[in-house]
Formats: C-alpha cells, structure tokens, sequence
C-alpha cells in the first residue's frame, strides 16, 4: 500500500465531565492517501468530529487521549510541539466547519479577516505590503467562485448570503490547505440547491489542486456523487469502510443496512423503518460491541468484546462478529 | 400524583460543583457567611458590645491597635472592632430590605413590558425606568436624602427608589427576546393565558440573571449606604456605620489612621466577597459545556 | 366548499413592514387541504412557506386573504380566535430545543394544554399525562426530566404529544425532522404516520426535503418568494414536474439510488443566489434564474392555471390555452 499522507490509528479519546468519563471514541483508524477523496458518515453524535478535532488538535480542554497516534507526512500530530503543528496549519492542512456564520468573526469585515490569514499562509519568509496581501486575498476569492471579491472583502459577513459565507470559508482554507482540506458537514447549513453549488466548487477545487478530502456528513447522498472511499462510524467506532460504490451496493454491517434503508427515497416506497433503540450513553457504555444491544442478530460474544476491523475483500472491512472471529 | 409531573429534580450536587469549580466564589461565599454571622451574633462574639451605643471613655481614646483593641480605639474611647462588627448590622439590614422592596416590582414590570413589548405598555414601563437611570444613582440618593431627615430608613427608602430599574432592564431585555421563541408561541397556541405565560413559562428563564444581580448588588447596595451615611444623609451618630466609621476617623487621618481605614478596608472586603460570590451563583445557572 | 375540506386557504397575502422596505413573505397563495390528508409545501429559506403556517395557526395575522377551517373564519391572530377552535389546530416546530421551554419538565410541558381546556377532571392529570407520553413511547419516569437532558428525537416526540394533547383535526408540521437524524426522521415520520390513521388527522407538511416530501404528501405545492409556483399530487409532481424551479430543485437532490438518479429531471444547474423577499423581481419572480426565460417574464406576473387535471403551474411556458 502507498503511503498515505494522513494514518489515524487506534484513536481513543475520552471526555471528561461532572457525571464522570465521556469514552467516546473506541480505538478509530482510518487512512487517506495522497489525492485521495474519503467519506465519514454517520449520525450526530457517532465522533467523526471528534475524529477530525484531534486530527486538527483543536480538541476541548477537557479531553483526554488515552490511546492512539495520527500519523501526518511521517509525524505523529499528537506529540507535536505547538510551533510545528502551527505551521502545518498554515501550510498543509485546514478545515472547514459546518456553519460558515459562526466562523467568520461578524465584527470584522472580510478583508480583515482573510488579511491575516494570507499573511501567515503566503507570506511566510518577507513582509508583504498591503497591495500585495489585498491581491492575493482577491485571487482567494476569485477561486472560490466569488463574484466581485472587491466589494465582499470590504464587506461584512453578516450582509453576505449563506452560500457566500461558506465560499469564504473555503477560500480561507484553501489558503493553508495544500495538502489535506477537511470539510466537516460543509452544506448542512445551507438550501438544497446552494449545497449543490457548493458541493461542485469543492470538487472542481480539490481535483484542480490535487487536495486530499476528508469530507464529513450526516447527509448519505450528498457524500455519493464526491468520494471514493466512505467510512461509517457508530457510538465512536469505525464500523465499516469501503470503496464508495461497494458501500453502497454490498453494505454488510447492520447499521449500515439499516442506516441506507432509513433514506426517503424520491422514487417513493413509503416511509422507511428505523432502527429500534437509542445510541448508548458514552457514560456508561461497555467494552463488548458498541451497536449490540440495538442488533438483531446479536450472538452472546457481542456484549463481551468489541470487534475488531475485519477484512472481506475487495477494499471493504467490516467490524461486526458475522464477518469474523477473534 | 401531582408530584409525578409537576417538579423537576434539582440537583444541588451538581450545581454545588458548578458553583466551587472556581474556588474563590467559595472564598466570597465564606466571606458573605461570616459577616452574616457576625452581625447576627454580634453582641455575643464582640469584646465591647457597649461600645457600640453612646459610650465615652477618654482616657482609652485613639489608642492604636494593641491586644485589648486589635483595631485600635476611635476619638470617644470606643472599640473599632466591635463597631464595625456591630455596623455589619446596617449593612446587611440595608441590603436585604432595599432588594426586598426592589426586586419584585422591578421584575414584575421588566416581565410586564417584555411581554407586550412594542406596545404603550412597553414605552410606559421602559421610558419611566430610563428616567430613572438617567440620573447618577448617587445623585439621585443624595437629593432625596437632603430633602428628608437623614436617618437610615430614609436612606434605605432613597437607594430602593433609584434601583428598581436596573432589575427592569435586566429582565425586559430577556423577556422581550424570549417572547418570540418557538415555546412561547406553542403556549399561546395552547391557549395559555398571559399570566401563565408571563409568570410559569418566561421568568423561570430569567431566574439566573436575576439571582445573580442581587448577589451582586447587595455589594453596590452596601456601598451606596456607606456612601450616604459618609456624608452624614445615612446613619446617625451614634449608630456604629461603616461609612460614618470611616468620615469620622477621616478627620484625623494621618495620624489616627485605624479609625478610618479599618472600616474603609472591611468596605471593601464585603463588598468583594458579594461580587466573588455573584461570580459563583452566575456560574451555578451556567450550561455545561459538552 | 366540498363537505370534506378541512382548511382552505384564498387569496392569502402576509406582509411584513421593515425598515429596508416590505417583506412579501407570502404573496397570494390558494390551496386547501382535505379530512385525513397529507399536503406539502415544499421550498428554499425565503420560499414563505413556514410563513404560510405560522398565518393559518394564527402567530401572525394575515395581511389580506382568508382562511377557514372546518367552515369557519380564522382569518385573524390567535389572540382573537375563539377557544374551541385553538383546540383543533395545533403546530409541531422545526427546533425543538427551542419549542420547548428549558426550564419546565417534559410532564409540564405536556399538561399545559390539557390545563388551558380542562380536559381531565381534577386529580387526573399525571394520568392522562403518563398516557401521553407512553403515546409517544417515552418512558414514564422521563416526565421530571427537563427537555435540554433529552435528544432530538425524544424532544421532537414531546412536541407532537404536547400538539395531540387537545386531540386536533389538523396540525401543521414545520420542518418536524429537519434538525433530526436519518434513522430518528424515520421512527419519527411513522409515528406522525400512525397517529394520522389513529387519531384522523390532516397535515399540513411543511419542508425543503423533497425525499422526505415524496413518501409523507398526497399533494404537493412548491413554494418560490411568496408564491406557489406548482401543484400536483404527488406521483405526479416527481414524475412530470412543469415548472423550471421544480425541475432546478429535483434536479439538485442528492439520492442514493439508481432508480431515483433515473428519476430526477435533466439537470439545471442553479446559478446565482437566491433572491431575497425584499427585492422581488418583477414579473415572474423566478425570471433572474431561469434557463428557460423569455421575453414576457420579467414584465407579467404568470398567474395559476391547471394545465392538466389537478396539476397546477404558475409559468408562461405554459399558457392557458
């Protein structure tokens, strides 16, 4: 296997709170290669932002890291000391969030607020002059499809649509992002056809530069059309990965079945099922497998221990006891 | 039956580990307690309780703070100590009954014009109350006080008249961004009467900042008193005071320097155990984060 | 008006008065919905289509228009209609962390309405309470539990227990399962389902999720800047859809499906931003987006005709022959 520019492996973080410990993420791996477009699906709740804050390690204060390394270009991002890890925010990596209103600093104008990140990005050895900050940062604009980028730095966010503002964002992280761009949730927030727009900016963006993606999202179809490789999480576990059209034609782990199943499809059908039970609490969740008590065909081994990712051919791996034996 | 549904859980561990995460709203709730108790028991735990009403013992006047007197005598021969444990009695009788007074119809009104915000009731409500902060609050005290007797009470009558807007304001400004929340609406879809909503859906709502403000304000309450009766519009002598303690003994500063700074720094160590405390009870009302 | 209309709507305008100019949030808007049956408005933020059922439950008074339900006029602000009728309609919100009040537990929530109308005898209200909630497959002792320690799903199902609590002919459902995951969309969705058949419901169904719309409506109406550019039942609508903003809409749908990509329209792509209700263009107020514009749009407003039976368009691609 090449190597891959970004290795999660055995992830584990937990969360400190008042009523104990937050074990939320259970020993997540994942891998993205160079150029390489992956998916994490999954419903609120399941970590795949918590996955990604630790990649970023922009964690909460009161998170814990019990286990695991994030391999990033050779490097382990989790024992990296802060100065180096600011300089590959700069330069290699970036994330866009999922409410492009509450990124962007409502009392600053535009032009402030991509000033300085073209500066520490472009300009990292001479200091620019102003001239030359303003035209790098139009250019930002220009590819992020943003009509008439003049007037929007010298404008504020809150005079902007929605769609706009998320184009900002993208243009902000393309800035840094020469290497990996994560996208977390990036249309969630906006109109079905604005989400398309954007959904193909991204697109056309990250083929033209050759990023790497990390694209999050609770919305199934939206991932489709965009990644070759899609993860599922559940409770904090990687419960599946696959190439993106076996996923969807051969899904074998029961959340995923159930999961697919649980769409409103346009062709009609009626209204789908959906899965019986509630996610576990991470206060009180146990070591055995963390989708068991909502399985139904859950075998006695299931309580005690979890699965670990199972390889069934054909890129696709699975942690579920059916497809494998410890 | 009713208990089934009607009241939720309070959980005081909980909001106890929210209130002590930071530990000096302990140190300011120590701080509060102990003046509390203090002026509660104050002829029990002073030295001097008779010095604290007309007394006069010239041979032991300004005497600096020795072992008799840990804080000295004042002019008359009287304990500072025990006067100022004693002028914790006013203090803290000031604070309780001008919030007492304030509180309920400034919160009342505040509820009143958020909720039929944008009417007459509203302009009536929040321009009478802008009226009454446009004056300095100080000033306004004073110019009430000169006018009548200068006595406690009139003191206390004059801080109540100036500080019920502060509560109106607080609470007009959630209650009026809360009056267009989806749960109001479903109330009123309901059919759920104004009082109900004013008084069982919103205020519950406003019970943190609230509660908060007067922890705080009995600070900026005991100091407004001090104030006064610095000037000689409050307490009178020889009513032990910790404003008059310190306009008393101001007169002989530098010399006799404990007859007026002990009360000066007790001033300030109240009223930043109020605001220590104010901090804890606001982080007690505060979400949790993740 | 036929004998089984529930709620028809004539004519209705909602204006709203701002400081930059005037809002035509809902801007002439006719339809009606029967005893028993699903109609859905479906549209983009700006479409009016919320505003539409903000109106009928009376959060706003309409500016012109008029709507009756089950015969008689509700055509002014809740505060003014009569108590009876408040107990046949009720709404479920989009947010339900924010149509639920944080400081009153589930179990007051709940008996609220059944207080304002007296429908229990006195005594029995945790009763019918612990009744509604095992209606909504909540456990009992959730009934102390205040809605910010609940999820989505279970907040959002105390939402439609709080509107059955009157027992209604008719609820709106605004965006019920937008802030909702998929699989807690669909327990959530059957449920509302359910209760339909059970309690003889009619529903008007309100969304930007035209999947979703696909599988709950009998009819569907889209919305576009205050105005309800096409109607039809709902085989119909997702199978021949007329109107070019239809078209731009299904056409941008993410599915997951062969079948449903088969199903979806050429695509069109959607330039530019959706216009804002301040500055509505004139004539047709699509006009600015439309690949298909003519000369005729940007100076006449298309007015409603059935172009085919019970299939509604507002568009000068199709004239009313």
């Amino acid at each position: 296997m090449a190597e891959q520019l970004l290795e999660v492996n055995d992830l584990c973080v937990n969360y400190k709170v008042y009523e104990g410990l937050l074990r939320v993420l259970n020993g997540v791996s994942l891998s993205v290669g160079s150029k390489e477009k992956v998916g994490i699906i999954g419903e609120s709740g399941c970590g795949k932002t918590t996955t990604m804050k630790a990649v970023m390690r922009i964690l909460a204060t009161n998170a814990i890291v019990p286990n695991g390394t994030i391999a990033y270009k050779g490097s382990d991002l989790l024992k990296l000391g802060r100065q180096e890890l600011m300089r590959l925010h700069r330069t290699s990596m970036s994330m866009i969030f999922q409410d492009p209103t509450a990124a962007l600093n409502p009392v600053f104008k535009v032009g402030e607020q991509l000033k300085d990140i073209v500066r520490y990005s472009e300009f990292t050895s001479n200091a620019p002059n102003r001239q030359e900050v303003r035209t790098k940062a139009v250019e930002l604009l220009k590819s992020a499809a943003l009509p008439e980028p003049e007037r929007i730095l010298d404008s504020y966010p809150f005079q902007l649509s929605g769609g706009m503002r998320q184009r900002i964002c993208i243009a902000m992280s393309l800035a840094s992002a020469k290497d990996l761009l994560i996208a977390d949730e990036p249309g969630t927030s906006l109109d079905v056809t604005i989400e398309d727009q954007i959904m193909r900016l991204l697109k056309q963006i990250v083929e033209d530069r050759g990023l790497s993606v990390i694209l999050i999202s609770h919305s199934i179809g939206a991932v489709k059309g965009f990644v070759t490789k899609l993860y599922v999480m559940y409770a904090g576990t990687m419960i599946e990965e696959a190439p993106t059209d076996e996923l969807f034609s051969n899904p074998v782990h029961p959340y995923t079945q159930n999961l697919l199943k649980a769409v409103p499809k346009l062709t009609g059908g009626g209204v789908p099922e959906g899965i019986a039970g509630r996610i576990p609490s991470y206060l009180t969740i146990g070591d055995g497998c963390r989708f068991a008590s909502r399985c139904r065909s859950a075998k006695e081994s299931c309580h005690v221990h979890a699965p670990p990712a199972f390889d069934i051919g054909n890129g696709h791996r699975v942690a579920c006891f059916h497809y494998g034996d410890i | 039956m009713r208990r089934a549904t009607s009241h939720g859980r309070f959980d005081y561990r909980k909001s106890w580990h929210k209130f002590s995460r930071n530990y000096v709203s302990v140190v300011g709730l120590g701080v509060v307690l102990l003046v509390a108790f203090l002026a509660i028991f104050a002829s029990y735990v002073t030295l001097y309780p008779s010095h604290a009403e007309f007394y006069v013992n010239f041979p032991e006047a300004r005497e600096p703070p020795n072992w008799a007197h840990l804080f000295g005598t004042d002019q008359f021969g009287r304990d500072v100590l025990t006067r100022i444990v004693f002028g914790f009695r006013y203090s803290l009788m000031m604070a309780i009954v001008v919030l007492s007074l304030v509180v309920a119809p400034g919160v009342v009104l505040g509820l009143v014009a958020g909720y039929y915000r944008g009417g007459k009731v509203d302009m009536a409500i929040m321009r009478t109350a802008d009226i009454f902060l446009a004056v300095p609050p100080l000033v306004l005290a004073l110019s009430i006080c000169s006018v009548l007797t200068p006595s406690v009470f009139n003191a206390m009558m004059a801080v109540s008249l100036m500080w019920w807007p502060w509560y109106t304001r607080l609470v007009y400004s959630i209650a009026s961004s809360l009056r267009n929340e989806a749960f109001v609406q479903a109330a009123e879809i309901a059919g759920a009467s104004p009082f109900h909503i004013i008084f069982r859906e919103i205020l519950p709502n406003c019970l943190g900042p609230i509660l908060t403000k007067m922890t705080l304000d009995a600070g900026w309450v005991i100091l407004i008193g001090a104030s006064l009766s610095f000037v000689g519009l409050g307490a009178q002598p020889p009513t032990p005071d910790l404003g008059t303690m310190v306009s008393d003994g101001a007169k002989l500063l530098p010399e006799q320097w404990w007859i007026s700074i002990f009360p000066a720094l007790t001033i300030v160590l109240v009223i930043l155990g109020f605001n220590l405390l104010g901090d804890g009870v606001r982080d007690m009302f505060s979400a949790e984060t993740v | 008006m036929s004998a089984e209309e529930i709620l028809t709507v004539k004519g209705l305008k909602k204006y709203f008065k701002t400081t930059r100019g005037i809002v035509k949030a809902v801007d002439d808007v006719s339809f009606s919905v029967m005893k028993n049956e699903t109609v859905g408005l479906v549209g983009e933020s700006g479409s009016g289509k919320s505003t539409v059922g903000h109106v009928v439950m009376g959060i706003y008074g309409p500016t012109a228009g008029s709507i009756t339900f089950m015969g008689n006029d509700i055509s002014m602000g809740v505060g003014r209609r009569p108590k009876e009728l408040k107990k046949r309609l009720q709404i479920v919100f989009q947010d339900p962390a924010s149509s639920l009040n944080p400081r009153r537990t589930i179990g007051q929530i709940l008996e609220l309405p059944l207080r304002v109308h007296h429908l229990a005898p006195e005594g029995k209200y945790a009763e019918r309470v612990f009744e509604m909630m095992d209606l909504i497959e909540l456990p009992r002792e959730f009934a102390v539990r205040y809605p910010g320690e609940q999820g989505g799903g279970e907040k959002q199902a105390v939402a439609i227990g709080r509107a059955l609590a009157t027992r209604p002919s008719f609820i709106v459902l605004d965006e019920p399962t937008s802030a909702l995951d998929v699989s807690i969309q669909a327990k959530i969705i059957n449920m509302l389902m359910r209760f339909q058949k059970e309690f003889d419901l009619s529903y008007l169904f309100i969304t930007h999720n035209l999947s979703l719309m696909r599988n709950v409506a009998q009819r569907v109406g889209i919305m576009y800047l205050g105005k309800i550019v096409e109607m039809a039942g709902t085989p119909e609508f997702f199978s021949n859809p007329l109107h070019p903003y239809t078209k731009m809409l299904l056409s941008a749908v993410p599915v997951i499906t062969r079948e449903e990509e088969a199903l979806k329209p050429e695509k069109i792509t959607s330039t530019g931003e959706i216009a804002g209700a301040l500055n509505v263009p004139p004539g047709c107020s699509f006009h600015p987006r439309c690949p298909f514009v003519m000369d005729i749009c940007s100076k006449v407003v298309p007015s409603q005709i059935e172009y085919k039976k019970e299939h509604y368009v507002a568009c000068h691609l199709y004239p009313s022959t």
